[in-house]
């Protein structure tokens, strides 16, 4: 992930399902298409949900990485 | 996004049931699909105006689960449902109606309601709505 630069970045830890997911879906929306954006959440359901609206909406998951127990995901607008 | 279908007729209007409703229409609006709510008796009185801030009715059968309940997602932060329902508006595809018939029988109007509530319909509009998707009663 080191040669990735992150456009945006949001610290959803703290915020409940389906927060960091609303996070996510505002920040790609306003995102301009090739920026890298990256989530970092704590709560359990979101491990599997942005993954999940990720593929759904088309856009492309680059990594996930630990941060101090909590995920950050790191995404890409693609369209 | 797909042109799938979600429809909740939303008849409860205690706070648990409130917030499962709404937690699964953010979450079907996010995945892209058209989230319909049918607001009718008790979920319909929920969205009288303001009356979301003072709602702290819960079901009878987890009675006791009301207060730590409610002392658990004002701890935590948890939005509230009605802020919810403006999220799922926000970003995806959620229209929210109320059903004609409650409004008629306890001499309800639309200014009486929400905002969020967009307009008054019949349970056949309900059910045209609803056809080849999803559907669940709350």
């Amino acid at each position: 992930m080191e040669n990735v630069v992150i456009t945006k970045e949001s610290d959803a830890r703290g915020s409940f399902c389906p927060g960091p997911l609303m996070e996510l879906i505002r920040m790609v929306r306003d995102a301009e298409v090739g920026d890298v954006l990256a989530v970092i959440s704590s709560d359990a359901g979101s491990q599997k949900d942005l993954p999940a609206w990720v593929a759904k909406a088309k856009h492309e998951l680059l990594g996930q990485e630990d941060v101090d127990g909590a995920v950050k995901f790191i995404i890409k607008k693609t369209h | 996004m797909s042109e799938e279908k979600m429809s909740i007729v939303l008849f409860s209007g205690t706070v648990d049931k409130l917030m499962a409703a709404s937690i699964i229409a953010v979450g079907a609006s996010a995945m892209g699909k058209k989230v319909t709510v049918f607001l009718t008796f008790y979920g319909l009185m929920a969205f009288r105006k303001d009356d979301w801030k003072t709602n702290t009715k819960f079901s009878k059968d987890f009675e006791e689960m009301a207060e730590p309940a409610m002392a658990a997602m004002k701890e935590k932060n948890v939005p509230s449902w009605m802020s919810m329902l403006n999220d799922a508006a926000e970003v995806g595809d959620l229209t929210i109606k109320a059903c004609g018939m409650t409004m008629d029988l306890f001499g309800m109007e639309m200014e009486h309601l929400e905002p969020i509530v967009e307009e008054v319909t019949g349970v056949g509009t309900f059910v045209q709505d609803a056809e080849g998707g999803q559907t669940m009663f709350i």
